[in-house]
């Protein structure tokens, strides 16, 4: 008899009936939930629970200027459970001016540096993060250059540096 | 034993097998032809360097196949690829830890002016930090090319370069060094004692006083 593991749909409606309704869609065959941010702990902790044992990947997207977006930060956590081989995509939206979100460390220890880039690159703040640097720019680097609004080639700190002339050297 | 004849007077004539030159044309025939490179290389220009290197392209047939990975042994830096802004720090490091005297070669479009990736994070030219001697255009360049900036190169050491390394010597560079002399305490350093110091100390007395 082949394995028939449990279907996303009986976690989802045990998700739904746990923490109040919640905006869910399919895409590709790929199912997305939106949490509100205030309930976004306890409901990893509980998909976590339910066997979804493995944080894929967290990210963010700036909305900046995009049509019908009704906040700015969508973060995006990619869960997947290794016993089942089933995917979840978790996204909780925060906002200016202060884009705060608690950090899922305490549950999934992968979550220490994907944390350290959507911070470094987007400007949120995981609280209770235990290290929350910088992770890929410069410690000295003020802003955080994948918002929609930082532009392109920079604020100038690529040009910041001495110059090293024959004189020098 | 080598003869030295004499057909007129005033006139010498050598004996064979012995050429006269310039030391400096000496010492830069032998610098040209073992230049030692160390690649800084970090992008897909490396992977050309690298095959310039190999067996096919054989760097060896001009005397620059000797990759070393510490400054300390090298005087060819060839900077081969993108840098980011994150990097240059670690490139100006690496540049004065290199023994005079040294090139620097800017490898590919990325390492000379930024290429493709006019981003934040990407420095625009490496020669606005540190000193260049050589570009090489090319995304990436083709060994032959590279190989062709290390002949011009080498050329560039025959025709310019000194014992002393004063083809280096800039105004401000002088200046650096006379107040280097300068800014040394006397009373710290016992120079009556040393012949050579004092010379020094008094040349650059006698550089303050011409300047004032």
């Amino acid at each position: 008899m082949p394995f028939t593991p449990p279907s996303v749909d009986d976690v989802l409606a045990g998700l739904i009936s746990r923490f109040g309704s919640l905006d869910t869609s399919v895409n590709r065959g790929q199912t997305r939930v939106v949490v509100p941010e205030p309930l976004a702990f306890e409901a990893l902790a509980w998909l976590k629970d339910q066997g979804f044992d493995l944080l894929v990947d967290v990210t963010c997207v700036d909305y900046l200027e995009y049509k019908s977006a009704k906040h700015r930060y969508g973060l995006v956590y990619l869960l997947a459970s290794t016993a089942t081989n089933q995917r979840l995509t978790i996204r909780v939206f925060v906002d200016d001016p202060d884009p705060t979100v608690k950090s899922v460390v305490p549950l999934w220890e992968a979550a220490n540096w994907l944390e350290r880039e959507v911070w470094d690159l987007f400007g949120i703040r995981f609280t209770g993060h235990p290290d929350l640097r910088r992770l890929v720019m410069p410690e000295e680097f003020t802003a955080h250059p994948l918002r929609k609004d930082y532009p392109l080639q920079g604020r100038g700190e690529r040009h910041n540096f001495p110059v090293i002339t024959r004189d020098h050297s | 034993m080598a003869v030295v004849h004499t057909n007129s007077p005033g006139r010498l004539e050598l004996p064979e097998n012995v050429v006269i030159g310039r030391l400096d044309s000496l010492a830069n025939w032998c610098r040209k032809n073992s230049l030692w490179p160390m690649p800084f290389a970090t992008a897909c220009c490396g992977i050309e360097l690298m095959a310039t290197g190999a067996s096919k392209h054989d760097l060896a047939r001009f005397g620059a196949e000797v990759f070393r990975f510490s400054p300390r042994q090298c005087d060819l830096m060839i900077v081969a690829g993108r840098v980011v802004m994150k990097m240059l720090p670690v490139l100006q490091r690496i540049w004065q830890q290199m023994h005079e005297p040294k090139w620097c070669i800017s490898m590919g479009a990325c390492a000379s002016t930024g290429g493709v990736f006019d981003t934040y994070a990407v420095v625009q030219g490496i020669d606005r930090f540190i000193p260049v001697d050589m570009y090489v255009p090319g995304c990436p360049p083709r060994p032959e090319q590279l190989i062709q900036a290390i002949i011009d190169l080498q050329d560039k050491i025959q025709r310019e370069g000194t014992i002393s390394g004063r083809e280096f010597d800039t105004a401000g560079r002088q200046l650096r060094k006379r107040s280097l002399v300068e800014i040394a305490n006397p009373l710290s350093i016992d120079a009556s004692r040393n012949p050579m110091m004092q010379r020094e100390l008094a040349a650059a007395a006698d550089a303050i006083a011409g300047r004032n």
